[in-house]
């Protein structure tokens, strides 16, 4: 046996010590991730006592005393930060999820789109993709934004829908439905719910047993239907509309009173964020269908499935696999591309919290972390949600 | 017992020494302060960092050529005098309503001058110190002549107000309104620009902010004749330099160098005059362009710190004139004018 070399390096002698070759690295890494932070946490910390400034979350239970011009919830600056901050955090939550529905519709129609067989329909999906994915988001916004201001009219010239609705500069106007006993109509739609979901099970192990198909889709339709209705009858609800009307206020200043405002700022945010995003959704969705071997539908077609069911049956849980994963990162990415809501008075978590309540408070390192955290919370909630959908439709191997 | 009365004058005898050694360092600890860290800094880079508004006419905005002009602008340069000598020798650092305390505080601009309100909690709670008042002013609305409105008592519920966030505006607006029983929809934005843009496109029946960056904004309006200032105003906005906590010295050097330009106009010594007003009789005049007194030294600067501020950046009227006035934003100084002339600008003497 020969010894060449006495003088091992640390490389070899991990190599030869196998349990501290894994070991090594992670303490090394966590060493340095805890020095980082406790040297910012440190530096922070004497910077701020030297300029005479504490830290503190006391200020989230001071009254704001600044209004909010929309809000899901009741607020006015009566009330305190932490409320100013759940105004914020929930119409990022709506401008997200209204922005994630329309995104995905569209994106699943434009993706199929670009691969139809139809050479109009196939290009014009591909300009679209081409233009909207090319230009910056904060761009598309600004462009919503002030197009929709200079196209819209004012209120006394309000495109009106049938009188009771009316799209205007400051904002679209719908009625508003005052519910009577609406609990009851809310508990029988649960009922509703439940029921079909125990009739789905039930149909598929009866299909699996027998090979017999119930028609579980026209009983969910009429459960959902006729249970409320009972419901509302015996129960006695009903429903009013608050239809918006319009009220002069000066000379030529005229706005709508009563009914719900969908304020121009949600409209063009929640535009801009989806046609943006649904361009890279789209591109997922064509991903996953021509990821699907041809053989596949071939086979389908050949014992008998309509071009339907093979869409349906063959083709896209098996494109899904591939479109799933790409696709959450579109909604991480629409969920925080939201905070650029500042920049058009869309009172989001930014421009609420980590802007004017920063402002009067002061606390930028306070807030500016409430504010991260919970953009990191938004997101790792929705990776879970969407891992466990991919995990779900993934094969399950046998 | 002899040795315990021993040791009982050596302990006096440690004490006293210990006591002297402790003032004298105080002391000396005293002379120290007065050299200021921010102004050593400055010295070394070579400029002043200054921190002003994105753009705001007649306050602080860049010209086409880039150049920076306003009366907060003319604060900073009368620091740049004061401690470098030369005017030019200003970076200007544009910030957002929402950006400017931090850049101050976290050692980015050692100068605030961005039409920045002095009010109790921002100069109390985030480590801020606001040393002077450069211009009086007041919140107010703008409306379409077309609208009708006269007076802020025409305003009606569900009124749509834009503004900019993260400055007293909104606390005042909600005040007013909520005073007045008022409901009104605040569109709040993060830059002044968009703020101007969706007044100017309709979306809001009246914009609201401190009435001289009304009168500077409606400049940029497409067709700024059709819109009118409300005589009323809602509140009072004392606007002011800012400096970060912790260097008194340098909070002062900021403070006398706005104080020496109104104190300028006040004895009436202008940029053309200043040095012939050496030979002036008053000793108040005299003192100003550094002929007498060792004024200067309490700050560590020299003696002519003064005169070079009125030399270069002018009085205060003279910048008030050449800034607000002739470029037709605010032409009737009201407020802002010196005491002696029904104003109240009245700062502490120089001596």
């Amino acid at each position: 046996m020969k010894i060449k070399n006495f003088n091992l390096g640390l490389g070899s002698f991990l190599r030869n010590n196998p349990k501290l070759g894994d070991f090594l690295p992670q303490a090394v890494t966590l060493f340095a991730i805890i020095f980082i932070i406790g040297f910012f946490t440190f530096n922070a910390q004497t910077n701020m006592d030297s300029r005479g400034i504490d830290f503190g979350f006391g200020f989230l239970s001071q009254e704001s005393s600044f209004d909010i011009q929309f809000s899901l919830i009741d607020y006015d600056g009566s009330h305190s930060y932490a409320k100013a901050y759940l105004v914020g955090l929930l119409n990022t939550l709506l401008v997200s999820a209204v922005g994630i529905f329309f995104a995905t519709l569209l994106g699943v129609i434009v993706g199929i789109s670009r691969l139809s067989s139809n050479y109009l329909i196939s290009r014009l999906a591909e300009i679209y993709v081409e233009i909207f994915r090319n230009i910056p988001l904060l761009l598309q916004i600004f462009f919503w934004y002030f197009a929709a201001l200079r196209a819209l009219p004012l209120p006394k010239e309000a495109i009106s829908f049938f009188d009771v609705s009316f799209l205007t500069i400051k904002g679209f106007f719908i009625p508003k439905l005052i519910w009577t006993n609406f609990s009851i109509l809310f508990y029988s739609f649960v009922a509703a719910i439940v029921s079909i979901v125990f009739i789905y099970v039930y149909g598929k192990r009866k299909q699996e047993a027998t090979g017999q198909r119930i028609p579980v889709f026209l009983i969910s339709v009429g459960l959902l239907i006729i249970l409320p209705v009972v419901a509302s009858l015996l129960g006695g609800v009903s429903l009013d509309f608050g239809i918006p009307e319009l009220v002069q206020q000066s000379e030529t200043i005229f706005n709508f009173k009563g009914g719900i405002n969908i304020i121009p700022e949600l409209m063009a945010l929640a535009l801009a964020l989806s046609l943006y995003t649904a361009t890279f959704i789209a591109e997922c969705v064509r991903a996953g269908i021509m990821g699907v071997s041809k053989g596949q539908k071939e086979a389908a077609a050949s014992i008998g499935l309509t071009p339907g069911q093979v869409l349906q049956l063959v083709v896209m849980p098996q494109a899904l696999r591939i479109i799933i994963p790409p696709t959450t990162n579109q909604y991480l990415n629409l969920t925080k591309n939201s905070s650029l809501a500042a920049a058009i008075a869309y009172p989001d978590l930014v421009l609420v919290f980590a802007g004017t309540a920063m402002m009067q408070t002061g606390r930028a390192i306070e807030i500016v972390s409430i504010t991260m955290l919970t953009y990191l919370s938004l997101s790792i909630a929705i990776s879970i949600f969407m891992n466990w959908y991919n995990k779900k439709i993934a094969i399950k191997e046998k | 017992m002899k040795g315990k009365i021993m040791l009982k004058t050596l302990k006096t005898l440690v004490y006293m020494l210990t006591s002297i050694a402790l003032l004298v360092s105080f002391e000396t600890g005293a002379m120290a302060a007065k050299k200021s860290k921010t102004l050593k800094k400055t010295q070394k880079m070579g400029y002043v960092r200054c921190g002003v508004s994105q753009g705001l006419p007649g306050f602080s905005n860049a010209d086409a050529a880039g150049n920076w002009k306003g009366v907060d602008v003319d604060v900073c340069r009368a620091v740049a005098a004061a401690t470098l000598g030369d005017s030019g020798k200003v970076k200007f650092y544009p910030l957002s309503a929402k950006e400017r305390f931090t850049a101050l505080t976290s050692g980015e601009i050692d100068v605030l001058s961005r039409n920045t309100t002095w009010t109790l909690s921002r100069d109390a709670d985030i480590g801020l110190t606001f040393v002077g008042v450069n211009f009086y002013d007041g919140q107010g609305f703008m409306v379409r002549k077309s609208s009708g409105i006269t007076s802020t008592s025409q305003f009606k519920s569900g009124i749509s107000a834009c503004t900019n966030i993260g400055t007293t505006t909104e606390l005042n607006m909600r005040d007013f309104f909520n005073s007045k029983g008022i409901k009104y929809e605040p569109v709040a934005f993060e830059k002044a620009d968009e703020v101007v843009a969706a007044y100017d496109a309709g979306r809001c029946d009246t914009y609201t902010t401190d009435k001289s960056g009304l009168a500077a904004q409606r400049t940029k309006l497409s067709k700024p004749g059709d819109h009118i200032v409300l005589p009323e105003t809602i509140s009072k906005e004392p606007l002011g330099p800012v400096v970060r906590q912790g260097d008194p010295v340098w909070e002062d050097i900021v403070r006398w160098s706005l104080n020496v330009m109104i104190e300028a106009e006040e004895y009436g010594i202008t940029s053309a005059n200043a040095d012939s007003m050496k030979s002036s009789e008053n000793p108040a005049i005299k003192r100003l362009v550094g002929a007498e007194g060792e004024l200067g030294a309490a700050f560590g600067l020299d003696n002519d710190w003064s005169l070079r501020i009125i030399k270069q950046v002018g009085n205060y009227g003279e910048s008030y004139k050449r800034n607000i006035a002739d470029t037709g934003i605010l032409p009737d100084r009201g407020p802002n004018q010196l005491w002696t002339k029904g104003g109240i600008l009245y700062v502490p003497p120089a001596r």
